[in-house]
Formats: C-alpha cells, structure tokens, sequence
C-alpha cells in the first residue's frame, strides 16, 4: 500500500510570488477515494499541480512524501531505504515514475502524436525511469556507457522501442478501452486534439488505467461533462481503485460527482489550507450549507 | 551562450579549417575561378564541347551578376569568399568523393554517423573503396530492373556521355538556365555528378528511385545536378541525400534540380539534407509541369550555416498541380530561409504549399514563398499554409508569403501560425512519465508529423532521428 503525505505545505507563484499554499495537510492511501473540496481560489488545484511537480509554483515549506510498500516495488530490485521519496527532489517525470498521476482540468492538446504513440512511449518512460530510480549508482553508471550511440541503422526503425513492443501495447490499449466503454477509433487520433471537453475527461481517466498509478489526482475530472459521460468516468474512477488499487484524490466543486463516487474521506480547503475533515457525510453537509457555512465554522473554533 | 560554449564553437571551425587545409594543400596552386578551372573541369570528365561551351557561357554570367544583396531579410552572405571556394573543387574531382579516409573525417561528423548508425559499409564508402562496390551492386540490381522498362538512372556526368540529346536539350536550358540567379551561373559553370532520370512514356516507376547510395563515393560533390525527365502519363518518387548528413571540406553547396513532368505525368521529388554548419547552402530546383502534370516536393532542411532554398514550379499546362511540403530547422548560429514559388500560368492549376519550421537556441528560420496567378490562369486555386514553432524567446521566425494575383477567378488561401513550444504541454506529457527532451521531442515530431507521414518509413524515421539529435545539440 502507498501512502502520499503532505505535511504543512507551503508554495507561491514563482513568478510574482504569490502565496496560494498555506500549511497544506493531507494523506491519501492506495485504494481509497478522497474528496477535495473547496471554493474557487482555495487552492485546491494549485495542491494538485504542486504534486505533479509544476514548474510555475515554488514550495517554500513542508513536505510531500510518498511511502511505498513491498507491493508497490515488486517490478524493481528496490532497497530498505527506497521505500519512501521526498516528491520534492524530483522531476515530475519521476513522480510519475514512482506512481503519481495527475488528471488535467484542461488537458493539453497535442497534434501530430496518436494517442496509443503516445501512451506507449509514456508506459515505456515510465517503466524504464522506474528502473533507473531503483537502481544502484555503479549499475547506472555502467548503462550510462551503453547508452552511447545508437546501436541499429536508422533505417531499421527506433533502436530502442522499448520494454513493451507494438502488439502488446495494442492489446493492454483495447483492453482498457474496452473496460472504459470508449470507441476504438480513439486510439489512431491525436492526443486530445480536437477532442471534445467529455472526451478530454474520459481520455485522462484512460491513461490513469493505462499507466496504473498508486496515487491519481483528478482535477476537476467532473467539469464540463454531461451526465452519461460523469457515469461513464465515475465508474471508471472505481474501476481505477477496485482493480488497480489506485488512490484517489479528486479534487471537485460539487457534490455531484460524489453522488457517483462514494468518497472514503472528505477534505474543505479554504485560503491554502485544509480546514476541515470528514466522511462522505461532510460533502453533503457542504453542499446543503454552502463553503460560506465552512468560514464561519472555522472562524468560530479559531 | 555561454563563453565555455563559444570556445567550442570556434575550436569546432578551426578544426574544420585545418582539415581542409592539410588534406587539401596539394590542390592550394589553383586559386580563384577562371576558365582555366573549366577547361580542367571538362577536361578531368572528357566532356563533349557543346558542355564544355555551356561552362564557359555560365562562367561569364556568373562573373557578371552581383551577389543578392537587397533582398528583404536575406541570410548575410557576406562572409562568403567565392575564391576562398573554388580552389577545393578541383581535388573534389580529382578524388570522386572529398574525403580519401574516414580517420580523415572531424570527430563530430563522424560521431554524427555514429549516433545515425550508418553501418560500418557506408562508413567505408565515404572513404571511397570497399563500399563503392557495394553501392555498384545495388545500383546495378536496380538499373537493371527499370531498365527493362526503358528507365534510365545514372550519374550526371555518364549521362552526358551516353544520352546526349537528352541531356543537350534539358540541361540548364527552359527549366533553370544560368542566367536565373547568380548561384545558377556558377552551378552551371562547376556542377559535377547528380543524377540523371528518364522515364519513358507511361511508365510508372513503383518504387522510390533513391540517390542516396551515391553520394558519398561517386564524386556527386557540392555542386551536383539532378535531371529528371518525365514523358508524358509516367509517374516516378525520387528521394536524394538522406541518409548520411553529406560533409562538405568547402563550404559552398550549391546544388540544381531540374524537372520536366509531362502531360499527366506525376513526379514527386524528396529530400531529407542534412548539411554541416559551416556550409552554405543555396540551391536552385525547379520543375516545368504540361498539362494535367502533377509535381510534388517534399524536402526536410537540416543543418548548414545558412540555407537558401526555394523548390519552384512553373504549372505550364491546363490542370497541372503542385504540392509543396518543407520542413526546416534552425539551431544555434543558423540561418534557414526556404520557402516555395509556383507560378500558375495555365488555367485550372491547382497548388497547395505546406511549411513547418522550428527554430531553437537563437537560430531564425523564414519562410520565403511567391504565388503567381498569371492573367488568364482562370479557376485557378491555391492554398498556402507555414507553421513555425520556437522553442525561446532567443529564436525568430519570419514570413513573407508574396502573393501576385493577376486574374480575378480565383481561389486563394493562406493562413500563417507561429507559436512557442507551451511550458503546459511540456508538463502534460512530463506528468505522464516522459522527461523534459522526450516531452519537446514528441511535440516537435508531432508538429512535423504532416511531413513524416509523406515519405516512406524508413525516412520518416530518418528525418525523425536527425531532429532529435538536433534538439539533443548532437550534431556538429
């Protein structure tokens, strides 16, 4: 089981300098569902984007740690003391290496890149960062050498195709398509281009189950879709963590999607901060009394 | 930059310089261009008079044009010593190939090959013998199919001897005389090696005539003429220079392509080049198009230190069409203006142009393109559309999408993009697992995806691997 952990987090807009974060707690584990809620500006997707390690906001306290158990480290030759990772340190490639997953509120649109191109080299990366992260210093230094050149003509197609070929990766692709209820020809198109905002959505919950993370940030998975889509990505979402045993963390204004998704803990953030913790219980509090209810309760206790 | 950088950067010239300089001493009596280098010329390829005669006219109408200086936004060509030149053609045909050795090569050019993985026998034919043999083999294997359809593909310079009146006829004379630009005149005077095609007469041609095989051993040079001559209904690919990134000793590459696509014929002409950046690059290709013709280029521009280069078709004959597909890119220190001119002088000719340039680390790329709608040329259309894409704010991008429309039947669209590489796509694609060069190369080769998807696999491939190693700042 994967634990994340944000203790007392603090970042601003490296532009401006801007405060957002405040003092951020949270705790999220593999295979349960976390709602995070909030008014707009509290900071909930500026939390979300800290995790995956954007590069527009600087952290100027606290800590994100991701915990990790025998489970988790299966694939890899991994020692005692890689067990737990300041995200901090890393790149956000190697966040998603170690099993970070971020659902985009407005995923980017990439032309010219197929998506089972591009989801196959992203599984390929991520696999192979996983390798490089647990790895030992003197067997990195040895592939370091290897590395030099490209062993095949160019002509013979990519030297390195990576860990899973074509035909597999076909098969994971129309499996998990399959599961997701979504239509085959979304694998030959570009990456999010032109894709219509539902599509977008189903698309991001796709890659989580194609790239099966420990822990999924979904930002915003619930905007902008109609009501057959929102079944269509909650039940997706629960597939996430009944058969991968992803945690969730989905960050939402509403209760709505929570009407789908049953979420194991609630979290209200308010100007930076977490300010209040419940069951699923707290979301419909929240949506009967408003966040303008939270102020007050917090007001009053402080 | 940095001055670590620049230190480099002039050690890398020197280098160059000094290769030049030892391999090629022998050569240091013959200075400037006269007609005495001609005479050598014609002389070192036994050439008939009547070619011999065309040098000389070119010569002199090289002598007398003015280098381009006015136009707008050119390369500065400036540092550019036509005397310093000339002096290493001569060894260039003396040793059919510039370069006798491959320990001879820079490190960088030959870490190029390596990083490319151009097998150990291509290695070998830049240095001249065993794979010159290879190269025959297949050149024969594949002579000898086409020909038995009446195809013929040869180097320029045999053609000259074996297929006279073809080559008298449309060497340098409707489609790019010499008098066109000033590089025109001095390809026309020292052009030695290229390719030579005919196709007859309805023939279609299934497989892509490739050149590539050589380049490196046949003497092709800098200054190397491409003929290709298509009858009417034929149809034939040719695809030049991709694989091995050509290393020029001189740095001068002035180059001509001539194309005559016939009634309903359908040429399409390829190239992925790949220049050192020492090299300047300034070509002059054009292609005549009767009626119902079809021509197609698709060109990939990489590397040199400044490139000139705009594919031009003239669409003589009701119905003909043209489509124009150019990538270009531009690193440190380079200057690539390429475009494309089609001149629609027939009625119902049809033309579209597609440029994608990437610029990167300072360097500029334009695109540089002329339409011309003659009066008459009724029902006419043409649509032109550049993209470029930079990676910072050190790069630049120009356009000048010249338009002169002279007939009022007509449809014309252009539509011009220029973007920067988004720091939120970079970080959509990182929060997938890919890391920051993988996420800007996937986007890049996204970006040129509409070139790729036009040439054959293995190009594409190729094409794909030089801009990686671009982006990788690993080529020379």
């Amino acid at each position: 089981m994967a634990t994340l952990e944000i203790n007392n987090l603090h970042a601003e807009v490296a532009e401006n300098g801007e405060r957002i974060l405040r003092g951020v707690d949270l705790e999220v584990n593999s295979g349960e569902i976390h709602a995070l809620m909030g008014p707009n500006g509290s900071g909930k997707s500026t939390t979300a984007k800290v995790i995956a390690g954007h590069p527009a906001y600087e952290v100027t306290d606290g800590e994100i740690v991701l915990h990790l158990d025998e489970e988790d480290v299966e694939d890899v030759d991994a020692d005692e003391d890689e067990m737990a990772w300041d995200l901090l340190d890393l790149e956000p490639n190697e966040r998603a290496a170690l099993g970070i997953f971020l659902a985009f509120q407005y995923p980017a649109e990439i032309e010219g890149v197929t998506m089972t191109n591009f989801l196959r080299q992203a599984l390929n990366a991520k696999l192979e960062e996983r390798e490089e992260l647990f790895e030992d210093e003197d067997e990195a230094d040895a592939e370091e050498d290897e590395d030099e050149g490209y062993e095949t003509s160019p002509m013979e197609g990519p030297a390195d195709d990576g860990e899973i070929g074509v035909a597999e990766f076909q098969q994971i692709l129309s499996e998990k398509m399959e599961l997701l209820d979504m239509d085959e020809s979304f694998a030959q198109r570009y990456l999010n281009a032109g894709f219509s905002g539902g599509e977008k959505k189903q698309n991001e919950v796709l890659q989580a189950a194609i790239l099966e993370p420990s822990i999924a940030v979904l930002d915003e998975i619930d905007s902008g879709l109609d009501i057959d889509r929102l079944n269509d990505v909650a039940q997706g979402i629960e597939r996430l963590r009944d058969e991968q045993g992803t945690g969730v963390l989905q960050i939402t204004h509403y209760q709505r999607i929570l009407d789908y998704v049953e979420p194991d803990r609630v979290h209200v953030m308010l100007d930076g901060e977490v300010v209040m913790e419940g069951d699923a219980e707290l979301a419909e509090t929240l949506e009967e009394k408003g966040y303008d209810w939270v102020r007050e309760q917090v007001y009053e206790t402080a | 930059m940095s001055s670590d950088q620049d230190h480099l950067q002039q050690t890398d010239t020197e280098e160059r310089f000094d290769f030049k300089k030892d391999s090629k001493a022998a050569y240091a009596a013959e200075k400037g261009l006269t007609e005495e280098t001609i005479h050598a010329i014609s002389d070192d390829k036994d050439e008939p008079d009547w070619m011999r005669e065309r040098r000389l006219r070119a010569l002199k109408q090289f002598q007398a044009m003015p280098m381009p200086t006015d136009w707008p936004g050119q390369p500065d060509l400036s540092e550019m010593n036509i005397n310093e030149i000339v002096p290493y053609i001569r060894p260039d045909i003396e040793t059919r190939g510039g370069v006798d050795d491959w320990t001879d090569l820079p490190d960088d050019i030959k870490d190029t090959f390596d990083k490319l993985g151009i097998p150990e026998a291509e290695k070998n034919a830049l240095s001249g013998v065993g794979a010159q043999y290879e190269s025959e083999v297949v050149y024969q294997n594949m002579r000898e199919r086409w020909e038995d359809k009446g195809v013929v593909f040869m180097n320029m310079d045999q053609a000259v001897q074996e297929h006279p009146e073809l080559v008298k006829e449309h060497f340098m004379t409707d489609c790019v005389p010499p008098s066109d630009n000033k590089f025109a005149a001095l390809h026309g005077a020292i052009w030695s090696g290229g390719s030579f095609v005919y196709v007859p007469e309805d023939v279609t041609v299934d497989m892509p005539v490739q050149a590539y095989f050589r380049m490196n051993s046949e003497g092709m040079g800098q200054f190397e003429h491409t003929l290709i001559i298509a009858e009417p209904g034929s149809e034939v690919h040719y695809i030049e220079g991709c694989s091995a990134p050509k290393y020029s000793a001189f740095n001068l590459h002035s180059g001509g392509v001539e194309v005559y696509v016939g009634e309903n014929a359908h040429v399409q002409y390829s190239t992925v080049q790949n220049w050192s950046k020492n090299t300047y690059n300034l070509n002059t290709k054009r292609a005549l198009v009767e009626q119902e013709g079809r021509m197609e280029w698709i060109s990939g521009s990489m590397g040199s230190k400044a490139t000139m280069l705009y594919p031009s078709t003239v669409l003589k004959g009701r119905g003909a069409s043209d489509n124009h597909i150019t990538i270009a890119f531009a690193g440190e220190g380079q200057d690539i203006d390429t475009g494309a001119k089609v001149y629609h002088n027939a009625p119902e000719t049809k033309s579209t142009i597609e440029s994608k340039s990437i610029s990167k680390d300072g360097g500029r790329t334009n695109y540089r393109g002329l339409v011309h709608i003659a009066d008459g040329a009724e029902n006419s259309s043409t649509a032109v559309e550049c993209d470029a894409l930079m990676f910072d704010n050190e790069s630049t991008s120009d356009t000048m999408p010249y338009m002169e429309i002279n007939e009022s039947k007509v449809d014309v669209a252009h539509e011009a993009t220029v973007g920067k590489i988004g720091d939120e796509d970079i970080f959509y694609l990182q929060t997938r697992g890919l890391d920051d060069d993988d996420a800007k190369q996937m986007i890049v080769s996204g970006f040129i995806e509409p070139i790729t998807e036009e040439l054959p696999i293995e190009y594409a491939v190729e094409l794909n691997r030089l801009v990686e190693l671009e982006m990788e700042g690993s080529l020379g």
